[in-house]
Parts: structure tokens; C-alpha cells; sequence
């Protein structure tokens, strides 16, 4: 990249492999993301792109059978986040994440955002209120539930819902924030407001998107990686990877004659 | 052919063509069908209906010569004797302890195995686990009766040297083992059906698998393991073959687990096994026990039912 500012690098894979079981599912992957922009993983149903994103923050070593190969350099530390010493909690204590489907827990909207603070040791009543108040309005939503903080998020729409997953991961400030495919379950207008987010937060965090909107990954990305059976296809800026495609499977894709 | 000439005739219009119909065989056959399943249906609901009839007009003779306020209220329970006393708190005394024992034991375990269970054991235990956990429900209670009377009594005794060879705290703890496994296996299945999505997502805030299971899958499931609970506490209301093996059969109005005393549903096997004239008031008690059992378990049932809408959870 010919770039004037070269960004700082937040994490960076490195000969990446991962398998389910015997099925290898990421073959060989390399890609920075960089620090405070946002970096969206498009490519087919079963690319890989959830598997790699969820790398990230170590959730495939909630089930058995499951092995990575190579690294994930993270900084400023630049310590390999797969690494058997690293603490996958400790991971998730710097990584937030969002889902596809919205999850809020059975508990007030209150307790659901202070979640993370209270895993954390937080007792301090008068910091969990501060933090959760930012957090809220961090996710665009304080204006909406401050009257009704207490009452059980599971009531919330869909949208709202999402946006409270997004505050309860905000609310712990993490470095890095994964987002999962998380508008498919939602309206256009829902849609909306969390893409509008999204671009409001990298001023605050680092952010990696999967998305299978080819839209939605030009409208909100400043990098793009299209991946394809497990490989990383191509990685560059947004714009250069949806105006000029070098390489012909991406462009297949981008232009909808494959996927 | 055929289609032209019958749109035409005017008195064809009213009939319909063979193969729209009604299927006269069908219809009868599907007729038959709903009789016999709604016959099913009916014998369950008369049965109920039979029990409360024969409850409620037995015990209306007996409260005819029993005041209802001196079966509330009085603290002796001799309907044997010629000094005849009705006082039902002494039966309700025994049941509530020997439940009350046998609760606090199978609650609090019965979660913590469901909790293994569900989110800790790997799947290879869980397969073995949770069958072998489910014969424990399948061991007659009688055979609890005599494990409390000579096995669970005496042990207790070398701790407490002054428990008497009956009492409900023996029976109650064996009887608490019983009901282990119906808490510990319901409240596994209402856990196990909260959706990995709700887990990962705690997870993903940088909790364990402990804080996890506590502050996200309990109440997640909290609906399930009331109705598991209930089960429970109707279990320990209702059984007998323990509390009249091992509980003595004295009715002993206390709340003191170290004492031997009766429970209702022991008092009843008593007198039923008992050689009582039909229609003597001796023999009308164990309508008016019996009926304030059902009204004991009718209550925790009822409690259940508002717990589960209190706290459904739609995930």
C-alpha cells in the first residue's frame, strides 16, 4: 500500500490454519487490521469468515476438537493471541463481540450492560451507573431506554436489542470489537442505524466486521478482505477492492456473478 | 364432454360431482377416531373427578361430627382412642419437616448436578451419567425405607447419639436422595435447552464457565427448575412407604426433625391397613387427611403454574 499515514497495526495473522477436527476450515492466512479503522470480511456462505473472526477471540476453544496453527499478533502488546500461555479470558477481557442474532441475557436492561463490569470485580455502584450510561449512549440507545432501565431486555425489539448487545460490549471498552453478521436479522432501518454506528465507534476501537451485504461492506469499511474456501483472496482498501478488483474471484463475487 | 352438457342442465347445478362429495366411510372412520381418543381424555378427567367426589363426600360426614375448626386448631391427633382428638397440624407438622428435610437436601444438589450436567461434563460422562442417575429414580421406595431404617438411622446415630430408631430426619434425608434425581434431571433438560448463543455471548464478555452457568443459564432456565422443584416438593408431600418405614408412626405434633413422627400419608397406610369398621368416623380421617393432602399438593401445583408465567423466558 502506496498510503501517505501509514496506520498502526492492531493485530496481524500470520500463516494462520485452523481445523475442525480433520476439516481444515482456514488455510494459511495473512492480513493486518489496523488500529481504529474498520475492516470487513466479505465472501460466500462458508467462506471461513465467521470461523476467522471468532479466532479473534478464542470462542472455538469452547468446543472440543478444535485446533489453530500460526498467530494472531496483537498490539501494542505483540503477543500471539492463539498461543497456549495466553489466557482465552483474558482474550475476551480486550475483545468484544457482537452476534448474528441478537443475545441479550434474561436480565434488565441495566444488568445486561453491566455485564461485562461486574465479570470484571466492578462493585462501585456509582461507576457502574457512569459506565453503563456512556456505553448506552455509546450504542445510540440511552435515549430510548433511560426511562425503563430496569426493565427485562429480552422486551426490546429486535434492533434495540442488537444495539444493547453492542452497548454490553462497549461498556467494557475493548480494543477490539468483532461484529458478526450483525444486521442479518434485522430491518433496513435497524440496518441503519447500527451501519451509522458502527462508523461513529472506530473513532473509539478497532473494529472487524463479517458481513454478507456487499453494500453494507463499502458503505461502513475502510479495508476489505474477501475470502473464498477458507483462503484470503484479497485484502486492500474498500474502495480499491470494489472499484478495481485484482484478482478475477473477487471481482466475480463483488459483481454478483458468483456466491 | 360430459362438462358442457351438466353446466347447462339447469338441475344440475345443485349437485356436486362424485369426486368433491363427502366420503361417507371417511367420515365416519375419522368420527370413530375422535370418539375413541376423546374416550381416552375422559377416563383420566372422570378418575380425578371420581377421587375428589369420594374425598369430599367422605369427609363431609366427617366433619359433620369433627368441627372444622377443631380439625385446624387442635394439637392432638388420637381418632383411635376414646378420648378422640382431631388435630390435623399434628399430621402437617410431620409432613412439612420430613419435606423440608428431604427438600433441602434434593434442591441444592439436584442444581448442582444439573449445572455439571449441562455445563461442565463432557458428553462422554453426561452419557453415562445422567441414565445412572435416572435408576435412582426407578429404586422402589420401600427399599429408601429400609436403607433409611437401617443403614442412614444408624449412621446419624453415631453423630447424634440421642436420635431415636425413627425419626424424620433420617427418613427425610433418604427421602431427599429419592428425589435427587427428578430435580437433577429436569433441571439438566431445562438448561441444556438454553441456547448456546446466550452462553457464547457471556463468554465473549470474559466470563467463566461458573459465572456464566450462574448469572446467565439459571435464569435463562429459571422457569424449567421451579416446575422441576415442584415436582419435587409434591413428591416429598406425597410420599409414604419412607415415612412409614423409618419415621415411626406416632402423631407427634413437632417441628424438630430429630423426633419420630407421623405424616399424613403414613397415618393413612396405618389406618387403611388397619381392620377399621367401614363409616366409622376412625375410618372417615383418612378422607379428610387425604383431602387436605390434595389441597397441600393443589396449592404447590397452583404456586408452580404463577412461578412458570412470572418468569417465562422467551428466548
Amino acid at each position: 500500500m502506496q498510503t501517505h499515514d501509514k496506520p498502526q497495526l492492531k493485530a496481524e495473522a500470520r500463516n494462520l490454519n485452523f481445523y475442525y477436527g480433520q476439516t481444515q476450515a482456514l488455510k494459511n492466512i495473512n492480513m493486518p487490521i489496523y488500529d481504529k479503522k474498520v475492516t470487513a470480511l466479505i465472501g460466500p456462505s462458508g467462506c471461513g469468515k465467521s470461523t476467522y473472526l471468532r479466532s479473534f477471540n478464542r470462542m472455538h476453544d469452547l468446543y472440543p476438537g478444535n485446533r489453530y496453527e500460526g498467530e494472531i499478533r496483537f498490539f501494542p502488546d505483540n503477543s500471539n493471541l492463539l498461543s497456549a500461555d495466553v489466557d482465552p479470558i483474558e482474550v475476551r477481557m480486550r475483545v468484544g463481540m457482537v452476534f448474528q442474532k441478537p443475545n441479550p441475557f434474561p436480565k434488565t436492561i441495566y444488568e445486561n450492560v453491566a455485564y461485562g463490569l461486574r465479570v470484571r470485580g466492578e462493585k462501585n455502584k456509582r461507576i457502574l451507573d457512569e459506565k453503563v450510561e456512556n456505553a448506552l449512549r455509546g450504542a445510540a440507545i440511552w435515549d430510548e431506554v433511560k426511562d425503563r432501565l430496569q426493565d427485562l431486555a429480552p422486551n426490546l425489539s429486535g434492533g434495540q436489542q442488537q444495539r444493547l448487545c453492542i452497548a454490553r460490549a462497549l461498556a467494557t471498552d475493548p480494543e477490539l470489537l468483532l461484529f458478526d453478521e450483525p444486521t442479518s436479522a434485522l430491518d433496513p432501518i435497524a440496518t441503519g442505524a447500527i451501519e451509522e454506528l458502527v462508523h461513529e465507534l472506530k473513532t473509539r476501537v478497532t473494529i472487524l466486521i463479517v458481513t454478507h451485504n456487499m453494500q453494507q461492506a463499502a458503505r461502513v469499511s475502510d479495508y476489505t478482505a474477501y475470502m473464498y474456501l477458507g483462503e484470503m483472496i484479497e485484502f486492500g482498501k474498500t474502495d480499491e477492492i470494489f472499484i478495481k478488483p485484482q484478482d478475477k474471484r473477487t471481482e466475480d463475487y463483488i459483481t454478483g456473478r458468483m456466491g | 364432454m360430459n362438462h358442457a352438457m351438466s353446466v347447462n342442465s339447469a338441475s344440475d347445478l345443485h349437485q356436486v360431482s362424485d369426486r368433491l362429495a363427502h366420503n361417507a366411510m371417511r367420515h365416519v372412520s375419522e368420527r370413530i377416531i375422535e370418539m375413541l381418543l376423546f374416550a381416552a381424555a375422559a377416563v383420566s378427567v372422570l378418575t380425578t373427578v371420581g377421587i375428589v367426589y369420594v374425598l369430599v363426600s367422605e369427609s363431609i360426614h366427617f366433619f359433620q361430627h369433627v368441627p372444622l375448626i377443631d380439625f385446624l386448631t387442635d394439637t392432638q391427633w388420637t381418632p383411635l382412642f376414646d378420648d378422640a382428638h382431631y388435630g390435623i397440624m399434628v399430621l402437617i407438622s410431620g409432613t412439612l419437616v420430613s419435606s423440608g428435610v428431604a427438600l433441602s437436601v434434593a434442591i441444592p444438589m439436584g442444581t448442582i448436578i444439573a449445572i455439571y450436567l449441562s455445563e461442565f461434563a463432557n458428553p462422554k460422562v453426561r452419557e453415562v451419567a445422567k441414565p445412572v442417575l435416572e435408576l435412582l429414580g426407578g429404586i422402589p421406595t420401600i427399599v429408601f425405607g429400609y436403607f433409611a431404617l437401617l443403614i442412614v438411622t444408624p449412621l446419624l446415630q453415631k453423630i447424634f447419639p440421642e436420635l431415636p430408631g425413627f425419626s424424620l430426619l433420617s427418613a427425610g434425608l433418604v427421602m431427599g436422595i429419592m428425589i435427587v434425581p427428578y430435580i437433577a434431571s429436569l433441571s439438566e433438560d431445562a438448561m441444556r435447552a438454553v441456547p448456546m448463543s446466550m452462553r457464547e455471548g457471556s463468554y465473549a464478555m470474559g466470563a467463566t464457565k461458573l459465572y456464566t452457568a450462574i448469572h446467565v443459564v439459571v435464569p435463562a432456565a429459571i422457569s424449567g427448575l421451579a416446575a422441576s422443584y415442584i415436582l419435587g416438593i409434591s413428591r416429598a408431600v406425597g410420599e409414604t412407604m419412607i415415612l412409614a418405614v423409618a419415621a415411626g408412626m406416632q402423631p407427634n405434633l413437632t417441628w424438630n426433625p430429630m423426633e419420630p413422627a407421623a405424616t399424613i400419608t403414613s397415618y393413612i397406610v396405618q389406618v387403611a391397613l388397619g381392620d377399621l369398621p367401614h363409616g366409622s368416623i376412625g375410618y372417615q380421617t383418612i378422607f379428610a387427611a387425604g383431602l387436605t393432602l390434595l389441597l397441600i399438593t393443589l396449592m404447590f401445583n397452583i404456586a408452580g403454574q404463577w412461578l412458570r408465567r412470572r418468569y417465562r423466558e422467551a428466548y
